[in-house]
């Protein structure tokens, strides 16, 4: 059994588009290790959702892979026939999405949307399959669980809806699944208590990829973090070294936004400028025309992902082992 | 003492939901705002922080209770007599891009509010105001006739902006203005209002789920659940020493950025929000509540004085 259950190596995803051609996920390289949860942190538009739909052979025209291999627990899944990835997903690939409202059939009990799914993949009867359903209801704390299965989704709150959601995702036992965004949508306190969920599904054994803008939700339930600018990875370490020894100026630029909201200080830190538009990237490293470190080598030549002390530590900067003044 | 500059009494709004149901949005709000000042208003979604925003300024009608500005109930004018009002009291949308038009462009949609009010006599002096309002809000002037799909996130909340300070008010409710932004042009946005607040003297009452957010802007915070108050005070003793449990409760779920301070399950709430057509009988909270007694079932816990804030609660917290 190999140690991560995906691999993926230099993934290039890209929309071709009357206006050119607008590289989405451009040469991403990651992996996520067997029950772990990893992150990928990123702003809006930085790649991080195309990256999960890469793997989850979701890209919609006129997207699509370009190039790029990705491995579901040592077995190549690109270039997969669509026939092929059908039986994968929800049988060992699963994703959950932001809204819990939307990806719901609103016309069936939610219930039989779980059971479908184990139908499908597992061939189960129809008493198993109830049977299972309700149990998986109980792992994700549905309580009522029996009741519940009856209810439509529109009968159910948030919190209950993306947990079923969590239990559709789960029922077939994927090695891997995708979550992205999963409590953007959700209450403060519901957010923790779905939070709270997913580390125990991973000390279960399960293996989860988190996408989330928010740093608060990856520090609190993350073993390992991405970070994602402008459709590339700039940094990669796990979550304790990454908060405390940021070292790529993006990084550490988003951290500092976040953290001076905490500080006190009467001022807020931004980052100057804006994204850039991902159809006429800059030459050289996607961020210089932002970073105050930015060097006529910067300008020129995009980076490659550079070791930094630390084991597992990898930053995308030609500055990542100057020390700081 | 500072000058109250709007106050609400009593404040109680449902809306009808099928045969003889109600949602019970705000329910017996009494709560005043201060000139100059910036008011949180926090709660989980569905608490009515929306609801009391749009009854304070006058977009709702209350179906009992008194808004009192400069002494006058807001909610008994004539409409005739509100329009004087109506113009002090502006607000700035969650969602930048729903809150704006898309066939107009930069300059009609600042251009409206001073139109309205008749504020400029000509052409040339309206287009001079919005171009001024425009550099208020960090928008460069050469987008004047762009529209709004041709702006991000973060220049088009400032361009609401811009249009709430067109009619020149003196309250702006800012009903969660930052919460579809990323964490950096959030922050621009929060600088900004600051900005617009020391240079102009407005007066904020910024409704937000986010916590942190709350924290950063705000001089007093109001927690509301359910649509009742639980707990008001200056930001700093209700966010070091919160006496209301559901105030712990909120405080505790806060995502801090932080892996070496990572939650434990104990400290969490359990359990949902409960429906705002069936509410619970007594305190609100109760059924969340590991704290909840015998009376707090049965008897509904009025805002009382506790030491320099008001607390809803029968048995309040040590601070």
């Amino acid at each position: 059994m190999a140690d991560n259950t995906l691999e993926i190596r230099n993934l290039n995803t890209s929309f071709f588009t009357q206006h050119g051609e607008v590289r989405a996920v451009n040469d991403v390289s990651l992996d996520v290790r067997r029950a772990q949860i990893t992150g990928i942190v990123g702003e809006s538009g930085c790649g991080k959702s195309m990256t999960a739909r890469s793997v989850m052979g979701l890209v919609r025209y006129p997207g699509r892979i370009v190039s790029g291999r990705i491995r579901l627990d040592g077995k190549e899944i690109t270039g997969l026939s669509k026939k092929e990835m059908c039986s994968l997903r929800g049988n060992e690939l699963s994703m959950i999405f932001q809204e819990p409202m939307s990806s719901l059939n609103p016309v069936m009990k939610v219930g039989k949307q779980v059971e479908e799914t184990l139908r499908i993949h597992q061939h189960v009867t129809k008493e198993e399959a109830a049977r299972r359903t309700e149990e998986i209801f109980r792992e994700v704390g549905i309580s009522d669980a029996r009741s519940r299965m009856a209810c439509y989704p529109h009968q159910l709150s948030g919190g209950l809806r993306q947990r079923v959601m969590i239990a559709m995702a789960m029922i077939c036992k994927p090695k891997l699944l995708i979550a992205d965004e999963p409590t953007t949508a959700l209450d403060v306190t519901v957010e923790a208590q779905i939070l709270s969920l997913m580390k125990r599904l991973c000390e279960g054994g399960t293996s989860i990829l988190l996408i989330s803008h928010n740093l608060g939700v990856i520090a609190q339930v993350c073993d390992y973090v991405y970070v994602m600018y402008a459709g590339r990875i700039v940094e990669q370490a796990d979550t304790c070294t990454l908060f405390d020894h940021p070292v790529h100026p993006y990084t550490r630029a988003l951290l500092g936004a976040a953290s001076s909201l905490r500080s006190g200080a009467a001022r807020l830190e931004t980052i100057p400028g804006g994204v850039p538009n991902l159809l006429h990237l800059p030459s050289g490293c996607s961020f210089s025309p932002r970073c105050e470190k930015c060097a006529r080598q910067c300008q020129n030549e995009v980076p490659q992902m550079l070791p930094v002390s630390g084991e597992g530590h990898l930053a995308r900067c030609y500055f990542a082992n100057v020390p700081e003044e | 003492m500072r000058e109250v500059l709007l106050e609400a009494r009593n404040l109680t709004k449902e809306f009808p939901a099928g045969r003889k149901k109600k949602v019970h949005a705000v329910t017996n709000v009494t709560i005043q705002i201060l000139r100059g000042e910036t008011l949180g208003l926090v709660g989980e979604s569905g608490c009515g922080k929306s609801t009391l925003g749009r009854l304070l300024i006058g977009l709702l009608k209350p179906d009992s209770g008194q808004v009192l500005a400069g002494g006058e109930d807001v909610t008994r004018m004539s409409d005739r007599q509100f329009g004087k009002y109506r113009r002090q009291l502006q607000l700035i949308f969650q969602d930048p891009y729903s809150s704006l038009d898309p066939r107009m462009n930069v300059r009609e949609i600042i251009a409206e509010p001073l139109r309205t009010w008749n504020v400029c006599r000509t052409k040339e002096e309206l287009t001079d105001k919005v171009l001024e309002l425009m550099e208020a809000v960090g928008v460069p002037g050469e987008y004047l006739y762009r529209y709004p799909h041709q702006f991000s996130g973060g220049q088009r909340q400032r361009i609401g902006i811009a249009r709430a300070l067109a009619a020149d008010p003196e309250l702006i409710v800012c009903d969660e203005p930052v919460s579809a932004l990323d964490v950096p042009v959030q922050n621009q946005i929060l600088n900004l209002l600051s900005e617009l607040q020391e240079s102009r003297g407005l007066t904020y009452l910024f409704i937000s789920h986010d916590l942190s957010v709350v924290r950063h802007i705000s001089d007093r915070v109001c927690v509301m659940f359910l649509g009742m108050i639980c707990e008001v005070g200056e930001k700093e003793e209700v966010y070091q020493s919160p006496m209301h449990p559901y105030t712990r409760f909120l405080l505790n779920a806060i995502l801090l950025p932080d892996p070496h301070h990572r939650h434990e399950e104990e400290h969490l709430l359990t359990g949902e929000i409960p429906s705002a057509v069936n509410v619970p009988s007594g305190c609100r909270f109760h059924t969340r509540c590991p704290y909840a007694a015998k009376r707090c079932l049965s008897e509904v816990p009025q805002l009382k004085d506790a030491g320099g804030r008001l607390v809803a609660c029968h048995y309040p917290l040590k601070p």
